[in-house]
């Protein structure tokens, strides 16, 4: 039996929790002695919709093993892992192979995310009911990194996708209006000569696959918002009573295209880092529930691929450990919200999406996945994490928020802010 | 100063300065021994990842004419078609000794990144970075506009029209930073597609009407060539229709002033950007932006590797 004593709940009251075996037993005053935890933050553990574990196929970038690390590390106790490895994962042994690897770590839940389409090609629809009917089990897909963007293809795969009571996470990109880009397109990529990624390219994807998903009755999560007019299109597709979710990245809400002038490539991700307008609208969108979750992007990639020419480097940046910290920026610092909205946006809402259960809450006779963590502390982020890669944009960068423990089904897999060997 | 990548780095005191400089110093140019000492012993390396046989010939005249070692290393052709990374390229020249990489690359940016990533310790010039910039045809420009003009240390007041592809055009962004931080009025000319609007936070005018942009009486007019490398799909429907638009040629040639500058960057396409009525006339200053090429060169590579002590 493990007590966390005088923690401090998203709903403002303080109380002890108990945990016996791999489930909470008690929310609530007891008698028994326990870890004291004096000014933390007792909340369920973090659900990430958007992780790149890079296994198979990229193992020298991140590992299920070190992305679990990392996840643990920032108060994660599930990821659901993106498809694009190497084999993608568009057939049922791979998503088992990822899902096995997750349960060997040990540290948290992977839930493997299957491909839309085989090879993220865009033309033909992967092993969709296969995949579903699997070991993994799987719930969400997406071909993130690549865009759906055949309409036809991605009218069938909602279709298909809502027979088997799953969900589908476009990547909004318009592919020829976005040929060749590398940065927000306005006046500093006409500065800077890199060629510009139009926000239209986003928002009309966005706008024709909330069209395509109220045709069919589907349900759609959007990855990734990045301007103030997909806002707006969310908006106005919830507004409609279209079944559509919507993700914003840590990054996306904090930093903006003006570190691009550096040309490190570092500040290079897909979609780019936009205006400062846009990350306003963006933060409106979260606090106001237009956007309904944080998923990190966490997109690993080892240091050869960062350290070369902007246009030679590859999209990306880590993120599972300091998102909790942008969120408690954003929602908390800012004074705009509160931890309940910080607990739906970090982990109930994309656990919900994502058809997962266990997490998301923590309630008497429910699997112990928390986290608690001290909101008072302050910390520099650094480069090097538990991640295998560093393509940290936030290194140097103080936050508030550092991660105390995390216990999965039960057990610790963050003591102290150190994270259990697997 | 040890670095030359953007115009950026310069303020107008800096700019001046560099002006100045390459006046004295391409007064060698006209000597009968054509060399200085200044930098006997220093190696400066051309590494040119696009051809270019121009600005690469007149970098290396430049540093022979300061005693430098020159090597031209032609990347295109060379180990970086194994997969030679940038980094290990630059890292390998000066290993070999070189105290300066002069650099002409196809990607925006690369330059500057050459210059602050940690990879090298020699200074760094841009020949040419993508669409970005390149400085030292800006301060050729400015020079040749100064000297002409006659218009004392700065361009103040002076009208400059630049007309053509501008959007992929390192010149033209090197030129309306430089030229507006000297004083002159730059106004860029082009189709829409080939010049977004979003050059006029850059500290320029747009125009899209070649006739109404020489209606306002431009001191200068600088002709730049259609980019078809850097060109991904159509900006426009034909070479005849560009031609009909923007060449400078026949009714659009008359309205240029008695002392109006015609400038390009070359190489030219006669016939197409500019006919060869203007490109021979004694308004031409094609030529003397070539010579400038040179002595502006010698005064950057002098000012960043002899240091200004």
């Amino acid at each position: 039996m493990q007590v966390f004593k005088g923690v401090l709940l998203a709903s403002g009251e303080t109380t002890d929790i108990t945990v016996e075996g791999s489930q909470v037993t008690k929310v609530g005053k007891t008698t028994e002695s326990g870890l004291d935890c004096p000014g933390l933050m007792a909340l369920p553990g973090f659900v990430d919709l958007h992780t790149h574990l890079r296994q198979p196929g990229y193992e020298a970038s991140e590992t299920v093993l070190s992305g679990s690390r990392s996840g643990a590390a920032g108060g994660y106790t599930a990821l659901f892992a993106m498809a694009n490895s190497d084999p993608v994962a568009d057939t049922a042994s791979v998503v088992e192979q990822v899902m096995k690897l997750g349960e060997e770590a040990g540290l948290l839940e992977v839930r493997p995310i299957g491909a839309v389409t085989k090879g993220l090609a865009g033309t033909e629809l992967s092993a969709l009911g296969l995949m579903a009917n699997s070991k993994a089990k799987v719930k969400v897909f997406s071909d993130d990194g690549h865009c759906v963007h055949d309409p036809l293809v991605m009218q069938r795969a909602l279709t298909y996708v809502k027979g088997l009571g799953a969900v589908i996470a476009q990547h909004a990109q318009e592919p020829r209006l976005t040929e060749g880009s590398q940065m927000n397109s306005g006046e500093l990529s006409t500065e800077l000569g890199l060629k510009g990624w139009p926000s239209v390219a986003e928002e009309s994807i966005i706008a024709r696959d909330a069209l395509l998903a109220e045709q069919v009755g589907a349900r759609l999560h959007i990855c990734h918002l990045t301007t103030a007019g997909a806002v707006d299109v969310v908006r106005w597709a919830k507004a409609r009573g279209i079944q559509i979710t919507a993700e914003v990245t840590p990054h996306h809400l904090m930093l903006t295209e003006d570190l691009v002038r550096s040309y490190d490539p570092v500040y290079k991700v897909n979609p780019p880092l936009r205006r400062t307008e846009d990350t306003l609208a963006l933060r409106e969108g979260l606090i106001d529930g237009t956007i309904d979750i944080i998923g990190t992007d966490h997109a690993p990639h080892s240091s050869e691929k960062k350290d070369c020419e902007w246009e030679q480097a590859a999209f990306g940046m880590v993120g599972l450990e300091h998102a909790a910290s942008v969120a408690q920026e954003v929602l908390i610092e800012s004074g705009a919200s509160d931890w309940k909205r910080f607990t739906e946006v970090m982990s109930s809402k994309p656990a919900e999406i994502g058809s997962l259960e266990g997490h998301g809450t923590i309630a008497e006779g429910q699997p112990a996945n928390l986290v608690l963590l001290d909101p008072a502390a302050s910390r520099t982020v650094t480069a090097v994490t538990h991640s295998l890669s560093h393509n940290n944009p936030f290194a140097g960068r103080e936050l508030k928020g550092r991660v105390v423990h995390t216990v999965f089904r039960g057990k610790f897999s963050v003591k102290d802010g150190k994270v259990k060997n697997a | 100063m040890k670095h030359l990548t953007s115009i950026r780095e310069l303020d107008t005191g800096s700019a001046i300065a560099i002006l100045d400089n390459a006046d004295e110093l391409g007064a060698v140019n006209s000597r009968e021994v054509k060399k200085l000492p200044a930098l006997r012993g220093k190696t400066v390396v051309n590494l040119f990842y696009e051809n270019s046989t121009r600005t690469r010939i007149s970098f290396e005249i430049a540093a022979k004419r300061l005693s430098a070692d020159v090597i031209n290393f032609a990347a295109a052709t060379s180990s970086v078609s194994k997969g030679e990374s940038l980094k290990d390229t630059a890292q390998t020249l000066e290993a070999l000794g070189a105290d300066a990489i002069v650099i002409r690359h196809p990607m925006s940016g690369a330059a500057q990144t050459l210059a602050t990533k940690g990879w090298i310790s020699g200074s760094v010039v841009n020949a040419g970075d993508g669409s970005h910039e390149h400085p030292t045809q800006a301060l050729l420009d400015a020079l040749t506009i100064r000297q002409i003009k006659k218009s004392g240390d700065d361009l103040a007041g002076i009208k400059v029209l630049i007309v053509g592809d501008i959007q992929h055009s390192r010149v033209a962004r090197s030129n309306v930073l430089l030229l507006s931080l000297l004083g002159a009025e730059v106004t860029l000319a082009g189709p829409e597609t080939l010049l977004p609007k979003t050059f006029a936070a850059m500290g320029c005018k747009i125009s899209h009407s070649f006739e109404e942009a020489l209606a306002e009486k431009p001191d200068v007019v600088m002709m730049l060539r259609v980019q078809r490398e850097r060109m991904q799909g159509t900006f426009f429907p034909s070479e005849r229709e560009y031609a009909a638009k923007w060449s400078l040629s026949g009714e659009r040639f008359k309205m240029l002033g008695n002392q109006t500058i015609i400038l390009h960057p070359g190489p030219m396409n006669r016939g197409f950007e500019i006919s060869n009525e203007a490109a021979d006339d004694p308004r031409s200053a094609v030529l003397t932006q070539v010579r400038n090429g040179l002595s502006v060169r010698m005064a950057v590579l002098y000012k960043l590797m002899a240091g200004e002590g």
